[in-house]
């Protein structure tokens, strides 16, 4: 195909789908109107089952079925980043040297890691009742350990993150959600419906009957997960050094 | 919410944005970023989608810089590596 001809296609598939965006904007409802089809009937189906956060109903039970394959691009992702970042033959470890860090630093970091893990603890435990969940908690989560890197070094760190069992606890998680949607099938209904427990008092911790279920395995799962990535960054970061050639 | 608050909100993160495209440096964009980050977690708050704000805000404000800083780190000290070597 000539370069003339490849920008003629360009120009006509470019143009189409400017054609067909326009199209479509000039159909949207106004900006902040009144009328929200699918926002009511959310709020509606979330209610009935006493669910107080629409938003973790439509994620763990409208539509938990697309929240298993975002958790599985998650993990897939983490797991190609492990296999890309692992310590290849001609590299070797070198043991982090300790770091000086400034007192005011230190003091800073290890005040805001215990708060900023209850944080995201909270944010993951009430999920089905408050704007957050398991995703946004768990990054939180996870990302609060690390000020323990700023606040002392890389060792400190090594030494409250046990790896091994970060990386089982991210599969365990993904295997918990899968067998929470399974119980539904053994059940007699269909995969990862919402009828098996009772839906409880509306806005209390147990409300939502599988909602928190599902939301504490998608917590443990996203936290452990950040924490893998995070440790083979670091772990290329600072610890692995290439050997010299010869 | 008010449209003023709205309009604010979407300016400021137009502003950071073309800023962490103009900025070459990959390490100062990082830091460009994580204020972006911060910027859209607003802009999703104000437009009553905190859920999503809170994912922006520890996505985009904390673990995507983080993950910049640390490739850019180990780029770098392989470079001085190998230059030292030389």
């Amino acid at each position: 195909m000539s370069r003339r001809l490849r920008l003629w296609l360009l120009a006509v598939g470019g143009a189409g789908l400017a054609a067909v965006l326009a199209a479509a904007c000039l159909e949207l409802p106004g900006f902040g109107g009144r009328s929200h089809p699918y926002g009511t009937r959310a709020v509606r189906a979330s209610l009935a089952r006493h669910t107080a956060n629409t938003i973790a109903s439509v994620n763990f039970d409208q539509r938990a079925y697309d929240t298993l394959g975002e958790m599985s691009i998650l993990f897939a992702a983490v797991l190609g980043c492990v296999v890309l970042l692992r310590q290849a033959r001609d590299e070797h470890r070198e043991r982090p040297r300790p770091a000086q860090v400034a007192r005011p630093v230190r003091r800073y970091a290890l005040l805001v890691v215990p708060a900023a893990l209850v944080c995201g603890l909270y944010i993951v435990a009430h999920g089905q009742l408050s704007p957050g969940g398991g995703f946004q908690g768990g990054v939180v989560a996870a990302t609060a350990l690390h000020l323990l890197y700023l606040g002392a070094d890389y060792r400190a760190l090594e030494r409250v993150r046990p790896l091994g069992a970060f990386e089982a606890t991210d599969a365990l998680s993904v295997c918990a959600y899968l067998v929470l949607g399974l119980a539904g099938v053994l059940a007699g209904t269909a995969f990862l419906a919402n009828t098996l427990l009772p839906y409880g008092t509306f806005n209390t911790l147990s409300s939502g009957g599988f909602v928190p279920l599902l939301n504490a395995a998608v917590g443990m799962e996203v936290a452990s997960a950040v924490v893998v990535l995070l440790a083979n960054f670091l772990d290329q970061a600072v610890e692995i050094v290439e050997e010299e050639a010869g | 919410m008010s449209d003023a608050l709205i309009l604010v909100a979407l300016l400021l993160v137009a502003a950071t944005a073309t800023a962490a495209v103009a900025q070459r440096d990959p390490a100062r964009q990082a830091l460009v970023l994580s204020v972006l980050g911060v910027f859209l977690a607003v802009l999703f708050t104000v437009l009553q989608a905190p859920d999503v704000g809170l994912s922006q805000l520890a996505v985009g404000a904390a673990l995507t810089p983080l993950l910049i800083m640390l490739s850019v780190r180990k780029i770098r000290r392989r470079r001085r590596d190998r230059d030292g070597a030389r």
